[in-house]
């Protein structure tokens, strides 16, 4: 639409990212960098306690250190905001601890000096006086103890799809999700077989390279948050309600990010920064360390039970399902998390009679939250490790198993939704193809044993949230994109470019994308749960097909060929010189109806479905326990691809991360302290553990409400990982694993017990 | 504290410096301060390598090496500036091949990469990954790091 018009396709094609110059030559700017004029450092002082009240804290050592300018507690915050209380699904989770601590590592109070040095010396001077509570860590005895981690439970309020949510006491039980479709109960009674097994998974760490940092920078009228977050407009209307303000006194910017996966949602350190930089009225910008940030949210673990009826020819007839998700000391996402993949728990299978019972539960340990599949992968790890377990014993191949009782286009889901545009049949054959499943396979010899394995699942996507895009055009043509989705490795802004340049018919590198500033760029949920794609995609794409309308309306005003004239010319006629502005607006708004509360029933509970399966060939050494993956496959739905090069980089990331929490990370808890909070006792996928064999294909498919047929994708390529890897040491071994992660000691202790030699515990 | 300050000169980037240095001061906060940020601490533990900086020719690990260390020293960052458009074959065939996501770990890569390739033109898979192997990325672009190291020999090898 500039003086070039009509450059070619834009969707489909994969122009390099269009931060690579500045990624690549250190000059892409993350908050990490920002130094304020007058700014102050915090660094945190933290609870030693899992769960304590407080008596006292001790500060006077920390204020005496030369150069400390201030030491804020829970007191001082509440001061300034009266109920200092933030959280997305609950206010349950205080700036600063008051009254009590919930989990070793809580936020007791913060240390402000120029010199961040000067800051870390007063912070551990700080001591607090305790009164110790019985605490609670595991989440299926969170369900009946006798420790309470939360006296009274305060709903937010903020997302439609829970309102639900009722203020609750005497419970760790922050929410439950039930599903009934069918009659289980009467199913089983009359089943031809029954399996049950329980299944459980790790707390494991985002752990992001950019730890979490946020900046507040107190001004006259206004105040400006620098953040690392994924989620800036909710963290404007959150802080406004903080300090009772109207949304437009508080702006929150957002450069890149040095990774999320979903750990920089909602409000992190955003509400200490703001309120401390309003007490001293000086900028402060806390930057946690990579130990900090096991301290700050975590991946649920899960306890997972599925019991299923089969009949004679291996069909699903009845499933049941009990989840119960650790959650932590403040419920953060979780109880959406907990609700969310209560859709999809019994998997994608076409099952008539079903009964899910889903519980968030509050413990005494680091908040857990979203990370990278929002709960599909624990849910995956059970029903697709389930699925392997029940055709072995039924003498039947999984892959048959599987095709005989998947869910097919057309077919309702367990909450009764119909499956629309979901591929799983297609991402199934070509799972099988490339795993070539029906040709013989090599098995290995001597200690070195091989095996190969195949899991698949599925993700109802979030909804109802709201995205609004707006579009630009200046007077010589050029263009503006204004979005709030963050671009936080996953190369947002090179997609969105990309989808506004395909409606106005110019080439995205021609596209500006400003970043998110909630002063300028209009509001987004969140960037998360994959949605961006599908939900900021089609609001940026109808800013730009108003942006277009709005021109070829002018031209034609002017009298002006609206197809042809070029855009400059048209601007000229308009205002006699090279000035004004054309602005589109969109936005984006799925259907969804509420799932009744008794039986999670609802004919709409999801704009799309995400598909993401994993097939692995693998290596076990019997005289250590030790597994290589030696092929990964990832195969995944993500509608028409917008940049396939991008959906491949989301694909095998994704996959190789969950590899991580498959077979070696785990945040270890001893009396619910953290014992290795640090890279050097944590370890993350590096070179080594590439798989050498790695294949990704997003099969050709098409979404009918996605921009352009576009879907997300960047949490297909976690879902079916674990269960594969389990699935491809039975059928390597003959052991079963069922607890995460998967390590080389576990494998080691089933074949010794599958000897008969049980190691010692 | 500025008793003990210390004055360094070292060349950065090719340019001469003088700096006044704290003690306890490391190499990625000298950087900051002077304004350079594509070195970042991350673990601050000399394990995942997004503080890499090369001394003397040498890739070191920013976090754990003390600014005082840099004197008399020939540093090159990220920020160095190659040919025409600015970035080397390494960084071209990184931004081609996509060979990052959140950027933040990329600057380290790119310069291991470098000292690689210096050191052996045409590196097998293997050594690739055994080179890289104390960098971590926690976006996994490691298939497409490989590739951009892969490309990148050839391009070095077309240009000599
Ligand atoms: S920050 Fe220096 S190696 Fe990680
Ligand atoms: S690109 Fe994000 S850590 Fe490597």
């Amino acid at each position: 639409m500039t003086s070039e018009r009509t450059p070619g396709p834009q969707v489909g094609r994969s122009p390099p990212r269009r931060e690579a110059r500045a990624k690549l030559s250190g000059r892409a700017p993350y908050v990490h960098d920002l130094v304020l004029p007058g700014m102050l450092h915090g660094k945190l002082a933290r609870s030693t306690r899992p769960h304590a009240r407080i008596r006292r804290i001790d500060t006077a050592a920390a204020r005496a250190i030369e150069g400390v300018h201030a030491v804020l507690t829970g007191d001082d915050i509440r001061q300034l905001i009266p109920q200092p209380y933030h959280g997305p699904a609950f206010h349950d989770q205080p700036i600063l601890a008051l009254d009590k601590v919930r989990y070793a590592g809580e936020p007791l109070a913060l240390v402000l000096a120029s010199d961040p040095h000067v800051a870390q010396t007063a912070a551990r001077l700080i001591e607090a006086e305790y009164e110790e509570l019985p605490a609670v860590y595991d989440e299926v005895e969170a369900m009946r103890s006798s420790a309470i981690v939360h006296d009274v439970l305060k709903p937010a309020g903020t997302f439609p799809d829970l309102k639900h949510l009722a203020g609750k006491r005497d419970t760790n039980v922050a929410l439950d999700f039930h599903l009934r479709r069918g009659n289980a109960a009467r199913a089983f009674e009359h089943a031809e077989h029954v399996f049950e097994h329980t299944f459980k998974t790790q707390q494991v760490l985002h752990l992001p390279l950019e730890p979490f940092v946020s900046v507040a920078d107190p001004g006259e009228r206004q105040l400006t948050l620098h953040t690392a977050s994924q989620s800036p407009s909710f963290v404007r209307i959150e802080i406004a309600r903080l300090l009772g303000w109207p949304e437009n006194r508080v702006r929150v910017q957002v450069p890149f990010l040095g990774g999320g996966f979903g750990a920089k949602v909602y409000v992190k350190l955003e509400a200490l920064v703001a309120a401390a930089a309003l007490i001293v009225r000086r900028p402060v910008k806390v930057a946690l360390t990579m130990e900090e940030q096991f301290y700050t949210l975590t991946k649920h673990a899960a306890t997972l039970r599925i019991k299923s009826a089969v009949d004679a020819e291996g069909r699903i007839s009845a499933r049941e399902c009990e989840v119960w998700w650790n959650g932590g000391a403040y419920a953060d996402i979780g109880p959406r998390i907990t609700q969310k993949s209560g859709f999809t728990a019994p998997g994608p299978y076409d099952i008539e009679h079903v009964s899910i019972d889903s519980y968030a539960l509050y413990t005494n340990l680091p908040p857990a939250g979203a990370l990278r599949g929002f709960g599909i992968p624990q849910l995956v790890w059970a029903y697709e490790s389930h699925a392997d377990m029940i055709a072995r014993a039924l003498s039947i191949d999984p892959l048959a198993f599987r095709r005989k009782n998947l869910l097919r286009e057309g077919r309702a889901q367990a909450t009764g939704t119909l499956m629309r545009d979901a591929a799983l049949d297609t991402v199934l054959e070509r799972l099988a193809q490339r795993m070539r499943w029906d040709e013989p396979f090599e098995r290995g010899s001597g200690s070195v044993r091989r095996g190969r394995g195949i899991g698949i699942g599925f993700k109802a996507s979030i909804s109802p949230t709201t995205s609004v895009a707006i579009v630009s055009v200046s007077a010589d043509g050029s263009c503006h994109l204004l979005c709030s989705t963050v671009d936080m490795g996953q190369g947002s802004d090179t997609a969105m470019a990309q989808i506004a340049a395909e409606v106005l018919g110019i080439a995205a590198e021609d596209i500006t994308v400003v970043h998110p500033d909630t002063d300028v760029t209009p509001f987004d949920m969140a960037t998360l749960g994959s949605r961006s794609t599908y939900h900021m995609g089609n609001a940026v794409k109808r800013a730009a097909e108003d942006a277009r309308d709005r021109l070829f309306a002018l031209a034609a005003e002017l009298g002006l060929a609206p197809e042809t004239t070029p855009i400059p010319e048209i601007f000229r006629r308009k205002y006699g010189m090279q000035a004004g502005n054309v602005v589109g607006q969109g936005s984006f708004v799925p259907s969804y109806i509420p799932t009744d509360h008794a039986s999670g029933q609802s004919s709409d509970v999801t704009p799309f479905w995400m598909v993401g399966a994993t097939g692995v060939e693998i290596e076990v050494d019997t005289e250590t326990g030790q597994v290589k993956v030696t092929r990964l496959v990832n195969l995944a739905d993500a509608g028409r691809t917008v940049n396939p090069a991008i959906v491949d980089t989301q694909l095998s990331g994704a996959a190789i991360m969950q590899l991580g929490f498959t077979l070696f990370e785990q945040i270890e808890f001893r009396s619910g302290q953290v014992a290795n909070a640090s890279l050097a006792d944590y370890k993350i996928p590096g070179m080594h553990d590439l798989p050498p064999l790695i294949e990704n294909e997003a099969v050709t498919a098409h979404e009918h409400g996605g921009p352009f047929g576009a879907k997300g994708v960047g949490e297909s390529g976690t879902f079916a990982v674990s269960p594969a890897i389990a699935n491809a040491i039975e059928d390597a071994v003959g052991v079963r694993v069922t607890a995460l992660p998967i390590t080389a000691e576990a494998v080691y202790r089933a074949l010794r017990a599958s000897r008969g030699e049980p190691l010692a515990q | 504290m500025s008793t003990a300050q210390r004055i360094i000169r070292f060349t950065l980037n090719g340019e001469a410096i003088a700096a006044s240095v704290a003690p306890h001061e490391n190499v990625v906060e000298l950087l900051q301060r002077l304004g350079l940020h594509g070195a970042r601490e991350s673990c601050g533990q000399g394990l995942c390598g997004c503080c890499t900086v090369r001394v003397d020719g040498l890739a070191v690990s920013g976090c754990l090496y003390f600014a005082v260390q840099l004197d008399a020293t020939c540093v090159d960052t990220i920020e160095q500036p190659f040919g025409e458009d600015g970035l080397d074959e390494v960084q071209q065939a990184f931004a081609q091949c996509g060979a990052f996501q959140c950027g933040f770990c990329t600057p380290g890569f790119v310069l291991m990469s470098r000292e690689l390739l210096a050191a052996n033109p045409e590196p097998s898979e293997d050594e690739i990954r055994h080179y890289l192997s104390g960098n971590l990325c926690r976006c996994a672009a490691y298939p497409e790091i490989i590739r951009a190291v892969q490309l990148a020999a050839r391009m070095r090898r077309a240009r000599s």
